[in-house]
C-alpha cells in the first residue's frame, strides 16, 4: 500500500483513538478545521468534540491541561501546531511534564504525547521555520522522536502512547506529502504490524565509506545525496537517529567505527546543535577509529529568510551534503 | 470559666473534637511546624528555598476542611500547610525538608515540591501560575472519565499576572470543568505590591471576566474561609463549572529566608499581625466560652509534640544512596 506520511500519521492516530478510550486529541484546529496539516481530518465527526478537542490559542494552558489530564488517568495527545508555538508552552513541558516524576520522588508519571510540526523549507520566514528539536532533546525526563519515514509515522505513536513518560514527536512539515510503500496489515490487532521501537537509530542505507547521520526532514536530503554519490562510486551509509532523546550512541558508534568517517546533517543551527552532541559522542566513543575529523552540515547561523533562494542557502541541501562528503574523502 | 469542660481533650481523637478546635489545632500544627522549620533553617538542617506560610494559616485550614478526601489538590511552593492538612504525615514533610529518602518526595523535591498522590496532593509547584493548567487538566480527566470530584488549585495573587492564570481560567470556564480556584492574596508577589503590578487589583473582576463565579473573603478568618470554600466547592460539585475564591491574607514573615523585606513597612506587618488568624480565632472562641486557656495550651503542646517527633524522625532518617542518583527521571523497566 502506497501512502503519504500524513496518511500514515492519520491512521496511527485513528488506531490510537479506536483502541483506547483514554486517548484523546487536543490542540488548535484539530477538530472542525481537521488539523492544520489535515492529519486529523474527519476525526471530529467520527469521535466527537470531547475526544477531538479544539482549544483556544493557549499553548501554555492546553499543554498544561494535557499534563494534568495525563496525571488524572487519560492518555492525551496534544498537538501543538508547530514547534514555533511550542515556545509558548515551554514552561509546562520543561518545568512540569519533564520534572514531575522526579520532583515527586517517582510517585507520578506523565503519560502524555505532544506532537508538533517542525522545520523550514516552505518560505514561511523566520518565525515559522524553526528546528528546535535539540532544545527538547536537552531535557532529562522526556523522550524525543523524529519520525522521518512512512513506517515510523505509522508505527511510533502506539509505543509513544504506551510510554508512561512524556514523549515529544516532531513531524517535519516537509515530510507530510512524502509517499512510500507500507506493508499491508496482516495482523488482526490494530497497529501490531507497524508498531516499531522508540529506542534505536536505524541504518536507512548501508554503506562503507562515510556515515551520514541525520534525522527528520534532513533524512530524504541525505538519501538523495547518497544516491548521487553512489553514481560516482562513493558508498555512503545513512543513519537515521529516529530517537533524539535518549540518543542511540551504540548504533552511531557501530556505524562510524566501520566507516571511519562521520558527517552529521542537522537542520538546527550549528551552535549548540544536536549535531554537536552527536559529534561529541563520536569523538568520545570512536576517536581512534576515525580517519578524518567529523564534519557537520547544519543550518547557517541566520534566521530563516523568506526569499526562496536565501532560504535554500540557509538550510542543509543534498548538494551541500555531497560536497562535504567529497571533501572528506578528497574525491 | 470551667476549664475542664473546655479542655481540648488532647487524649481524644482529633475527629471527635469540636470543629472549631480542630481548625485551631490545625492552624497551630502548621504554625509550630514552620516556626521549627525556620529554626532548622538557621541551623542549616533545611537548605535551599524555604517559603513560610506564617500568618496565612487560616486559608489552608479553612479550605482543606471544606474539601473531600477524594478531591484533587494542586498547590504552590508555599505549601507546607496544605500538604500537612491534606494528610501528608508531618514526619514525611519534615524528612523531605531535610532532603532525606523518607521524605514525601524521597528528598528529590524539598520544601517547594511536596507530593503525595495517595492523598491526591499533586504538589508544590515552584513556577508561579504553573499549577493552574495542571488543575484544569486533572479536572478534564475527571470529567472525561465520569468521576465526580473537585480539583482545588491554590495560588497566590502574583499568579494572576501570568498567562497561565488567564489561559487556565478561560479553559476551565469554556469547558465547564470542576476546578476550585483558591487565590491566597497576601498582597505581595515576593517584593512587589499588588497595586504596583496590576492595573486591576480586584482579582474577582478578572475571574468574572471569564464568567467564573467569585467570592472574596477575609483570609485571616478561618471560619469565613471555610464557609466560602464550602459554598464554592458545593457549587462546583453541583454545577460542574469552576469557581474562584479570593482570600485576603498576609504573610508575617519574609518571602523566603533570603528576603530582607525592604519593600514593606514594619508598621504594615504589625498591623496585620494584630489580626493573626490563630490568636484572633482563639480569642473569639474564648470570648464565646468555647475554649479555655488550658484548652489552647493543650492543643499547642500537642502540636509541639508532633513537631518534635517529626524532627526526630527526619534527623534519624537515612540519606538516599548516591548510587540512586539517576532514578525517577523516567519510568524504569518499561518495554517501549
Amino acid at each position: 500500500m502506497r501512502i503519504s506520511y500524513r496518511e500514515a500519521m492519520r491512521q496511527a492516530l485513528h488506531d490510537a483513538l479506536t483502541s483506547d478510550p483514554r486517548v484523546f486529541l487536543m490542540g488548535e484546529d484539530v477538530g472542525r478545521y481537521g488539523g492544520t496539516y489535515a492529519v486529523s481530518k474527519g476525526f471530529y465527526d467520527e469521535f466527537g468534540p470531547e475526544r477531538i478537542r479544539d482549544t483556544p490559542l493557549s499553548e501554555l494552558g492546553f499543554v498544561g491541561a494535557g499534563i494534568g489530564a495525563a496525571l488524572g488517568g487519560m492518555r492525551p495527545i496534544v498537538e501543538v501546531m508547530t514547534v514555533n508555538f511550542s515556545l509558548l508552552a515551554l514552561d509546562q513541558i520543561v518545568n512540569s511534564a519533564a520534572l514531575l516524576r522526579h520532583m515527586s520522588g517517582g510517585q507520578v508519571s506523565v503519560p502524555l504525547v505532544i506532537r508538533m510540526a517542525t522545520g523550514a523549507g516552505r518560505q514561511l520566514a523566520a518565525q515559522h521555520s524553526h528546528s528546535l528539536e535539540n532544545w527538547y532533546a536537552h531535557i532529562p525526563g522526556i523522550r524525543v522522536l523524529a519520525p522521518a519515514t512512512i513506517a515510523d509515522a505509522r508505527g511510533m505513536l502506539a509505543p509513544a502512547l504506551a510510554d508512561p513518560d512524556p514523549v515529544v514527536i516532531f513531524e517535519h512539515a516537509q515530510l507530510y506529502n512524502m509517499e512510500d510503500e507500507l506493508p499491508d496489515d496482516s495482523n488482526e490487532e490494530p497497529n501490531e504490524d507497524w508498531r516499531c521501537d522508540i529506542e534505536r537509530a536505524a541504518i536507512r542505507r548501508p554503506g562503507s565509506q562515510v556515515s551520514v547521520i541525520t534525522y527528520g526532514g534532513s533524512l530524504p536530503k541525505a538519501l538523495e545525496a547518497a544516491a548521487e554519490l553512489a553514481r560516482d562510486g562513493i558508498d555512503v551509509e545513512v543513519v537515521d537517529l529516529r530517537v533524539l532523546r535518549p540518543l542511540d550512541t551504540e548504533t552511531i558508534a557501530e556505524s562510524v567505527s566501520r566507516t571511519h568517517r562521520a558527517l552529521i546533517v542537522d537542520e538546527g543551527w550549528r551552535s549548540g546543535s544536536l549535531a554537536g552532541e552527536v559529534m561529541a559522542r563520536i569523538v568520545e566513543h570512536c576517536f581512534y577509529d576515525l580517519d578524518a575529523p567529523p564534519v557537520r552540515v547544519c543550518s547557517e547561523e541566520v534566521p530563516i529568510p523568506y526569499a526562496k533562494h536565501m532560504e535554500e542557502a540557509a538550510l542543509p541541501q543534498p548538494a551541500k551534503i555531497v560536497a562535504a562528503v567529497r571533501e572528506m574523502l578528497n574525491v | 470559666m470551667n476549664t475542664t469542660r473546655h479542655k481540648a481533650q488532647a487524649g481524644t481523637a482529633p475527629s471527635a473534637r469540636p470543629f472549631a478546635h480542630r481548625l485551631l489545632a490545625d492552624m497551630l500544627r502548621i504554625r509550630r511546624m514552620e516556626e521549627k522549620c525556620a529554626e532548622l533553617y538557621g541551623a542549616q538542617k533545611i537548605r535551599g528555598f524555604l517559603h513560610l506560610y506564617i500568618g496565612e494559616e487560616a486559608c489552608a485550614t479553612g479550605a482543606m476542611h471544606a474539601l473531600d478526601a477524594d478531591d484533587n489538590v494542586v498547590a504552590t511552593y508555599r505549601e507546607h500547610g496544605h500538604a500537612l492538612l491534606r494528610g501528608v504525615p508531618m514526619d514525611a514533610i519534615m524528612a523531605e525538608m531535610f532532603g532525606k529518602a523518607a521524605g514525601c518526595s524521597r528528598g528529590r523535591g524539598g520544601s517547594m515540591h511536596l507530593f503525595d498522590t495517595a492523598r491526591r496532593f499533586y504538589g508544590g509547584n515552584a513556577i508561579v501560575g504553573g499549577g493552574l493548567p495542571l488543575a484544569v487538566g486533572l479536572a478534564l480527566a475527571d470529567r472525561m472519565q465520569g468521576i465526580r470530584r473537585v480539583t482545588a488549585c491554590f495560588f497566590g495573587e502574583g499568579a494572576v499576572a501570568e498567562g497561565a492564570f488567564h489561559e487556565g481560567m478561560n479553559l476551565a470556564a469554556l469547558w465547564r470543568l470542576p476546578v476550585l480556584f483558591l487565590c491566597e492574596n497576601n498582597l505581595y508577589a515576593m517584593g512587589t505590591a499588588l497595586d504596583r503590578s496590576e492595573s486591576q487589583t480586584e482579582l474577582c473582576v478578572k475571574a468574572a471576566s471569564y464568567k467564573v463565579p467569585t467570592l472574596k473573603v477575609d483570609g485571616m478568618d478561618v471560619l469565613a474561609v471555610h464557609e466560602a470554600t464550602r459554598r464554592a466547592a458545593q457549587q462546583v460539585r453541583e454545577e460542574g463549572g469552576p469557581f474562584f475564591v479570593e482570600f485576603r491574607t498576609f504573610r508575617f514573615r519574609a518571602h523566603s529566608m533570603f528576603d530582607p523585606e525592604l519593600y514593606r513597612d514594619k508598621a504594615e506587618v504589625e498591623e496585620w499581625k494584630k489580626r493573626g488568624p490563630i490568636h484572633s480565632f482563639s480569642a473569639q472562641l474564648k470570648a464565646a466560652g468555647e475554649l479555655s486557656e488550658d484548652g489552647f495550651l493543650e492543643l499547642d503542646a500537642e502540636a509541639e509534640a508532633e513537631v518534635a517527633a517529626a524532627v526526630a524522625f527526619a534527623e534519624a532518617a537515612a540519606w538516599e544512596p548516591v548510587e540512586d542518583l539517576l532514578r525517577d527521571v523516567t519510568t524504569p523497566g518499561v518495554q517501549r
